[in-house]
């Protein structure tokens, strides 16, 4: 520090007495903590905004209108064109008109609620088989290795391939339908619920040990809710393996006992060659398909993401 | 050097009174990986923390902080050596805030309460309670996603209290934040930790952190962790870390830190 008499650099005055440079208020005004943290909290808040309906309405619901609208128009167009013929394509109308007559007929609903009632029941009793086995495989290490493979090995099979399996063991019967149906759905919901479970933050269950969380305590208060989002999004997917399974058995196995569902009807127009049949049959099954996903699951998973924070509002 | 830091050279610190310690560590040591091919991770640690005491311990990466707080947490055991913590369970703050995002501010510290057997009735109360001496009331019902990052620290503290541990570990609490919301919570700890009485050890690498809110600096050494040395600090608190008694001590302290990452490059 001592500056030589030679050097001719101009040296900085030496500071009074040790006084170190401060950027500090002085002692009797000292900035509050309070009032700085107050601040903080102010500028970084996160506020969450729900979208309005008419945005809503708007963004999400029109653009899905209008392509059904166009892909209708398109249908008209192809029948009027004649491009082929009205036994291969009829029109939008004559399906329409299938549908009157079934309402007429008083038959509409009785055979759309034999399949929602065959489907939403075999689903839940998928959920209670596929929930202890996927707990089960995501937390003990040899039934993992044992069948963890299988389960999701399960998944690619196509349920239809266990139809004919089915009636041989159970006949041709409500039975045979439940079991294509548990065989579609179980290793989805299982897996759904081994991939929630293993995607929960390692943190997490840190924390939750620190806290006193271990074992039943844990599973409950951190694991399982932790673990929702996964175990959600495998429920949605296993309502669609006991929709498709129960359609393909319904069209495969025929038998008076069985009752007329969606699939028996789609089957039975096609033996009467009549095409608007057939069409208003995939129709009402399309429709089923995506009315219980938009009634039941969408809102449920979008709820829980919310909550998290884990769905971006979209602008 | 300002006269008022004094440097002890001891392994054992702690308070000169006779009373029991808050933590002991005796002799730790940690391996990692299969005998044969283990790797050290800490090497005899003895360390004790009085209680109310604010210890820092302060190192580069790979001194094996945070498995140190791991094993004083429980969270894991020592290959040798002991842990004692009369207290019971310690608690534990994270850099992440660990908040769970599917219970609302007030319901995280309700769980700890909870998981802390403290009966029902009291949980609503005793959660507003703490929020308040976070500076949070009224934040019971706000999402984790909804809060700031100094705030979710905030309630990741008053959870941690909420455990009614006596003894508080952190792992580098305040390395995520930016630098004014580090102060403000260094403001918080600080008064916290007075009004509380806690004994905390702190993990950091941020030297004017550890200089700014403890009584006592370790140094730990790298590879495998050791107490390179330790620093008593009398700085009066509450303390600022442009103080320049903090910013002289630091500047010590970084040297000798420097040093002992150095070494590291020489074989």
């Amino acid at each position: 520090m001592a500056s030589t008499d030679t050097a001719p650099v101009p040296v900085r005055e030496a500071p009074a007495e040790d006084a170190p440079l401060r950027i500090r208020p002085a002692k009797d005004a000292p900035v509050s903590t309070e009032d700085l943290g107050a601040g903080l909290d102010a500028l970084d808040s996160v506020v969450v905004q729900r979208t309005p309906l008419a945005q809503t309405l708007r963004e999400k619901v029109l653009p899905p209108a209008l392509a059904v609208v166009l892909v209708i128009g398109l249908w008209q167009l192809a029948f009027s064109l004649e491009l082929t013929d009205t036994y291969k394509l009829p029109s939008p109308a004559m399906v329409w008109q299938s549908l009157a007559d079934l309402w007429t007929q008083g038959t509409l609903f009785s055979i759309i609620w034999t399949s929602i009632w065959r489907g939403v029941s075999g689903f839940l009793a998928a959920v209670v088989i596929g929930t202890p086995i996927g707990l089960l495989v995501a937390r003990v290490k040899p039934v993992r290795a044992a069948i963890g493979p299988i389960l999701s090995g399960l998944q690619s099979l196509p349920s239809v391939a266990w139809v004919p399996a089915a009636v041989i063991w159970l006949g041709i019967n409500d039975s045979a339908m439940y079991a294509v149906i548990l065989l579609g759905a179980v290793p989805s919901i299982a897996n759904g619920l081994v991939s929630g479970v293993d995607q929960v933050p390692p943190l997490f269950l840190r924390a939750g040990r620190t806290m006193g969380a271990t074992g039943l305590a844990g599973a409950r208060h951190v694991l399982l809710p932790a673990a929702l989002p996964g175990y959600l999004a495998g429920l949605k997917q296993g309502w669609a393996f006991s929709w498709r399974s129960l359609m393909a058995a319904e069209l495969i196995a025929s038998s008076p006992d069985l009752g007329l569902g969606l699939g028996r009807y789609l089957e039975n127009s096609r033996e009467a060659s009549d095409m608007s049949g057939v069409l208003l049959g995939i129709i009402l099954i399309l429709f089923v398909g995506i009315a219980i996903d938009l009634l039941i699951f969408s809102p449920l998973e979008r709820r829980v993401l919310r909550s998290r924070g884990l769905l971006v509002a979209n602008r | 050097m300002t006269p008022a830091l004094t440097t002890s050279e001891t392994a054992l610190g702690g308070e000169v009174t006779g009373g029991a310690p808050a933590v002991r560590l005796s002799h730790v040591h940690k391996t990692f990986g299969r005998p044969g091919a283990a790797t050290p991770v800490l090497d005899d640690i003895s360390l004790d923390v009085a209680p109310g005491e604010f210890v820092t311990l302060l190192g580069a990466s790979g001194c094996g902080k945070s498995t140190l707080l791991n094993l004083v947490a429980g969270l894991d055991k020592p290959t040798a050596g002991s842990i004692e913590v009369p207290g019971g369970r310690p608690a534990l703050m994270f850099q992440d805030h660990a908040l769970f995002p599917w219970l609302t501010a007030g319901r995280n510290i309700e769980l700890a309460l909870r998981l802390a057997g403290v009966p029902r009735a009291e949980r609503r109360p005793e959660a507003e309670r703490l929020l308040e001496l976070v500076r949070l009331g009224g934040s019971y019902d706000k999402r984790v996603h909804e809060l700031s990052g100094g705030m979710r620290q905030r309630v990741a503290m008053a959870r941690a209290l909420a455990q009614g541990s006596r003894v508080l570990l952190m792992d580098e609490p305040f390395a995520a934040l930016d630098a004014i919301t580090r102060d403000v919570l260094h403001d918080e700890i600080t008064r916290i930790w007075a009004e509380r009485q806690l004994a905390v050890l702190f993990v950091t690498h941020n030297v004017r952190e550890a200089v700014r809110l403890a009584q006592r600096v370790v140094l730990l050494s790298s590879r495998p962790g050791r107490v390179a040395r330790e620093w008593r600090i009398d700085l009066p608190q509450p303390r600022r870390i442009e103080d320049t008694g903090v910013a002289d001590l630091s500047i010590e302290i970084t040297e000798e830190l420097r040093g002992e990452i150095r070494r590291h490059g020489k074989h």
